[in-house]
């Protein structure tokens, strides 16, 4: 490529000047930097939801009593036992792999020596995996613990934390309404962000958490049966979830006997549009962000084109010199294009190691509480490097095109 | 070399400048032919016209009257890349300021019309070490304009005018800036390339320098006053 044989002349140009050319090239380094930062702490942010939420399975379905309108719950009758099981009839829900009943309570919970208010779930054996928890030590809870309502519990790592110090809990005993309980598994660390953190949960059978726990303002019992404070319905596929919700929906209105024009009094969410909910809030916040970056882009760009104009200026005498000695007006465009291309692109390449180092810096300052990932795509390398290439030849044109409409008499005899 | 169509030839030659209202003529019918291998001094004093002349025939300025034929070519019908081309390949520049990059070295100095004229790296470079070397300067290819004496950096320039070979050496007061004693090296590199066939076109005011050609044009006010040809010295055959 012809193209090729500028370059050597316009990095010597740019080196000779090398405190003016840093100085240029400063603003396309903050500009590609901040981009490419704040672009990554974005998509390190949508990460984390995406790896949370995800890992909770986006064939999910949460089905809680009430409705949520704007800023308030409306309460309504409970969800109970009766309500699983006509769930779990697989003949009218064949979308519906399993149904998982849950039973939350929030109280203090003891091991003699410390204490702590945590959430008790008490769930059954499925729950672990349409979860898809994973354990640090121990098992989850098996069938038969749950069919013979053991005291075994499972906890999260915060528990661990505040309870046991982060010493090892696991055939510990913990007290729960003065009873005392087997720790038999401890959970790997989820994290900050995700729905339904579990980190500061205790995992008890679910009849043991009906027959000890006694949540307030919601009855322990309705119309003879065990309350639920919560349904997880696992649907067959992705693409079978809004049947499954569906199904749902329908068997529920069925028995809470509304009629056409009763709303539902139950809220029937899945996992898939909480994820695109946290994904649209991260991703207005990265666009925010990039397009201070892209300002400052602008910015730096700009401080290009008023190099540039002031080299050609200063350069006046040597264009009329290179015009007399053969240089055609293309070569005259393309080698002032060139040094602001090269300019703009070590400016960028300089932007881009920044924002790797400030990535790597990130890492210290991350924590489980405060996940501070900045994730660097090749896609946001790529256009960082183009909308650079793109900049120096934008902002370069103009000074260019003034570069080859000296008259070269006129610029020999400049001073 | 006689008998072969002449080099250059000006008709009814004229330039006009406009500053504000008034207008004024640098050149007034001037009407000239050089032959190849001609050794032409043009002299007269500042303001006479000589610069323009000069600026006109190198084909970077354009007459406003009058016509002008280079090798035969009417140059008021060639477009500026040609033009360009013609400057490139066929016309060397020397001035009286040396006009050299100021931060380039002195082969790179002579490399710049063969980059221009698309001669690979290797060649140009061969070229213009080469040219450095004939005129006496190869121990310094790799040195800057800095770090040059005046006679050496317009003997450069000169490495530079000559590297493409062109036909035809245009140099305006090329001994204008420089001593007495390197004004003679200088003049003694033209006469040699001469000798091999280039054709000379030096604008000057020095008298001495005048004396040197075959032929001296003399303009006044721009106008052509005297056009004397004398027998080449026995000295230099």
């Amino acid at each position: 490529m012809r193209l090729l044989k500028y370059f050597p002349l316009a990095v010597e140009n740019i080196a000779v000047r090398k405190l003016r050319s840093f100085l240029t090239m400063l603003g396309v380094i903050i500009g590609v930097a901040s981009v490419l930062t704040t672009l990554g702490i974005g998509r390190g942010a949508s990460a984390d939801i995406m790896r949370d939420i995800g890992s909770e399975g986006l064939t999910l379905l949460n089905v809680e009593s009430g409705t949520y309108s704007g800023d308030s719950w409306t309460s309504a009758r409970p969800l109970t036992m009766a309500d699983v099981a006509a769930l779990s009839d697989h003949s009218l829900h064949p979308d519906i792999v399993q149904v998982v009943p849950l039973y939350r309570h929030y109280i203090f919970l003891s091991n003699g020596e410390n204490n702590s208010y945590i959430e008790v779930v008490g769930t059954t054996a499925a729950y672990a995996a349409i979860h898809n928890l994973e354990l640090a030590h121990g098992r989850f809870l098996t069938e038969n613990e749950i069919a013979q309502r053991t005291k075994s519990v499972v906890i999260g790592a915060d528990v661990v934390q505040r309870l046991f110090a982060g010493a090892d809990a696991m055939g510990q005993s913990l007290s729960i309404e003065r009873e005392p309980y087997t720790v038999v598994g401890v959970l790997v660390r989820q994290g900050w962000g995700r729905i339904g953190n579990l980190d500061g949960s205790a995992i008890i059978p679910l009849a043991v958490a009906q027959d000890r726990l006694r949540p307030p303002f919601t009855p322990h019992r309705h119309r003879g049966e065990y309350t639920v404070s919560a349904i997880h319905v696992n649907a067959v596929s992705i693409e079978r979830l809004d049947a499954a919700a569906r199904q749902v929906e329908q068997t529920l209105r069925l028995r809470r006997i509304l009629t056409e024009d009763e709303p539902n009094d139950f809220t029937i969410d899945n996992q898939a549009r909480l994820l695109e909910r946290a994904n649209s809030v991260a991703a207005t916040l990265t666009a925010f962000l990039a397009g201070i970056g892209a300002i400052s882009l602008l910015v730096g760009g700009i401080g290009i084109m008023n190099i540039m104009l002031v080299s050609v200026t200063e350069r006046t005498r040597e264009i009329g010199l290179c015009k007399a000695v053969g240089a055609h007006n293309r070569d005259i465009l393309v080698q002032f294009l060139v040094e602001a291309l090269v300019l703009t692109l070590v400016g960028g390449l300089i932007g881009i190691a920044i924002s790797y180092g400030l990535a790597e810096i990130a890492k210290n300052f991350s924590s489980p509480d405060f996940p501070l990932v900045v994730l660097i795509e090749p896609g946001s390398l790529a256009a960082a490097v183009s909308v650079s290439a793109a900049c120096g030849l934008l902002f370069g044109l103009y000074p260019a095109i003034r570069a080859t409409r000296l008259d070269p008499i006129e610029a020999l005899r400049h001073e | 070399m006689t008998g072969l169509s002449p080099l250059i030839e000006i008709r009814n030659l004229t330039r006009t400048y406009h500053i504000g209202r008034t207008a004024l003529h640098a050149l007034k019918n001037v009407s000239l032919t050089i032959e190849q291998g001609e050794y032409v001094a043009v002299v007269g004093t500042s303001g006479s016209g000589k610069s323009t002349l000069l600026n006109i025939l190198g084909l970077l300025d354009r007459p406003t009257e009058g016509t002008y034929r280079i090798s035969s070519q009417d140059a008021g019908e060639l477009t500026d890349r040609q033009r360009t081309t013609l400057r490139n390949k066929e016309i060397g520049f020397v001035f009286q300021e040396f006009n050299l990059l100021a931060r380039a070295t002195a082969r790179r100095q002579a490399e710049l019309p063969l980059f221009y004229a698309g001669v690979s790296r290797k060649e140009s470079r061969r070229r213009a070490l080469d040219a450095l070397a004939q005129v006496g300067l190869a121990d310094r290819a790799e040195h800057r304009p800095e770090e040059l004496s005046g006679g050496q950096r317009q003997r450069v320039a000169i490495a530079r005018a000559l590297v493409n070979s062109p036909s035809l050496l245009l140099a305006d007061e090329p001994t204008g800036a420089i001593d007495t004693q390197t004004g003679e090296e200088v003049m003694t590199l033209f006469e040699q390339r001469h000798q091999e066939g280039l054709t000379l076109l030096i604008v000057t005011h020095d008298r001495e320098i005048a004396a040197r050609a075959r032929r001296v044009i003399t303009l006044r006010d721009g106008e052509v006053i005297s056009d004397e040809r004398r027998p080449e010295p026995a000295a230099a055959r």
